[in-house]
């Protein structure tokens, strides 16, 4: 009992001394301030745009996981879920090597057509899907390999070809899971500091996002940063809560 | 003993640590954020600062044994890839159109000096990025992602990956860097060594090799 105490103390205490020393009377001021607004704005296109990317991605990357066995499976679901454990800076160093001007995209990308990816919003949406996608795949994976086969079958008896089993049986009996897997992978993007800064860079406006928009606020305006670092964490308790056990505590 | 560093000296502190037989741990970052760190209570026994103005924030919380001492002192320089390939001979051609140009946060003092370059040349420059560190400014350049960006003149020395193209004396600005003992030092002697070492001419010298001008 002691040790639990302990470890949810652990987790209460930083947000205990966030919301102490807030400034909760310039709330309201330091919000409607124009680079925290255009970070906020910056940050839910961003977050939302990943979180549909990565929708219309992880889906099939998720069906295709789910009907996979033995090392196929092992390695594919390794690969998957390697932004979720990797240092997310190091994510961002990947990104570079892979999408910077002497990357291997990258480098074509520039000779050829001279785009150019990091330093943009492109490049920071890039980045939080790398690093939030893992969160659907492995949500909706798990709700693939819980569902009841029986109805997809019965579809395919009565006659239904594959594409109308998937939109008219598959999809709407993985509806929870698509909706947890969205959601978890919505706040991850949104809270996506180190791949960000590291490969698009931080410019307000382009690239700077709330984290690093809070992590610049610190050194001259601590007062901004514990605005938005609220911000943050309402956004995600309220997530958290609105969730619940159900669809979190899914296999 | 803990030293608290500007993210621009670490090679010359790590050569230097390497010297005087101390054990020392070194937490190297923006100053900014080291003054941050030492306001919120962080425990360390020596602050060597990029700039004055960190230092008197520091004093002025009380948190300064003594006076500091500036012990070196920096100047900006452009960083571009090795040879140049972009042709970038002036501040004037960072705002040459299609050219990607990093600066370091203005929050930042590397950043804060390059605004006051940049004004004193009466150029407008718009960066791609704001980098939080000097470092992340270098890297850029180092990496290739961007083009050229504002840097001290020893960061271009330990670099082996980016050439320096100086800054004339009329729009350059010289980064005073101050070094001081904390008050709620735990290891006095070792910090008033290590202070002493870096001021003496062994530590000057290694300071100098690393690109700084004695103070």
């Amino acid at each position: 009992m002691a040790l639990a105490g302990l470890g949810l103390l652990l987790f209460l205490l930083p947000l205990a001394g966030l919301v102490v020393r807030a400034p909760w009377g310039q709330v309201g001021q330091e919000l409607l301030a124009p680079q925290t607004a255009t970070a906020l704005g910056l940050s839910i296109f961003c977050s939302v745009t990943a979180t549909a990317i990565a929708l219309v991605l992880g889906i099939p990357l998720a069906l295709v996981l789910s009907r996979t066995t033995g090392t196929l499976r092992s390695v594919l679901r390794a690969l998957t879920t390697l932004p979720m454990v990797l240092p997310p800076v190091v994510g961002g160093v990947a990104l570079l090597l892979a999408f910077g001007r002497r990357g291997l995209i990258g480098a074509p990308l520039y000779q050829l057509f001279g785009v150019q990816i990091p330093f943009t919003t492109t490049a920071a949406v890039i980045a939080e899907t790398f690093v939030a996608m893992p969160f659907l795949v492995i949500a909706i994976e798990g709700g693939l390999r819980s569902l009841d086969q029986r109805y997809e079958e019965a579809a395919r008896a009565l006659g239904a070809n594959s594409w109308k089993v998937f939109a008219r049986v598959t999809l709407p009996l993985l509806r929870p899971a698509i909706f947890s897997g969205a959601v978890l992978c919505w706040a991850r993007a949104l809270g996506e500091f180190g791949a960000t800064i590291t490969f698009a860079g931080n410019l307000p406006g382009r690239t700077q996002t709330v984290p690093l928009a809070v992590y610049i606020a610190l050194e001259s305006k601590p007062e901004a940063a514990i605005v938005l670092s609220l911000v943050l964490l309402a956004v995600s308790l309220a997530i958290l809560i609105g969730l619940r056990d159900r669809w979190l505590g899914e296999p | 003993m803990t030293v608290f560093a500007a993210a621009s000296l670490q090679p010359a502190f790590d050569k230097i640590a390497a010297q005087i037989h101390v054990d020392a741990t070194f937490n190297y970052a923006g100053t900014q954020t080291l003054t941050a760190q030492l306001t919120q209570g962080a425990e360390a026994d020596v602050f060597a600062s990029a700039d004055k103005t960190q230092m008197k924030t520091l004093l002025d919380a009380g948190l300064i044994a003594g006076a500091p001492e500036v012990f070196a002192h920096n100047r900006l320089e452009i960083a571009v890839a090795k040879g140049n390939p972009k042709g970038i001979h002036s501040l004037a051609d960072l705002a040459r159109p299609g050219l990607v140009v990093v600066l370091a946060d203005p929050s930042v003092p590397a950043g804060k000096y390059a605004q006051q370059a940049l004004a004193k040349a009466n150029v407008t420059v718009h960066p791609a990025s704001l980098e939080p560190q000097v470092t992340g400014v270098l890297s850029k350049v180092a990496l290739g992602e961007a083009d050229a960006g504002i840097v001290y003149v020893s960061d271009v020395v330990t670099s082996q990956k980016v050439q320096g193209v100086p800054i004339p004396d009329s729009q350059n600005v010289v980064a005073d860097y101050p070094i001081a003992a904390l008050k709620n030092a735990q290891h006095n002697s070792n910090a008033a060594a290590f202070i002493a070492f870096v001021l003496a001419p062994d530590g000057q010298s290694i300071l100098k090799a690393a690109g700084f001008e004695p103070a």
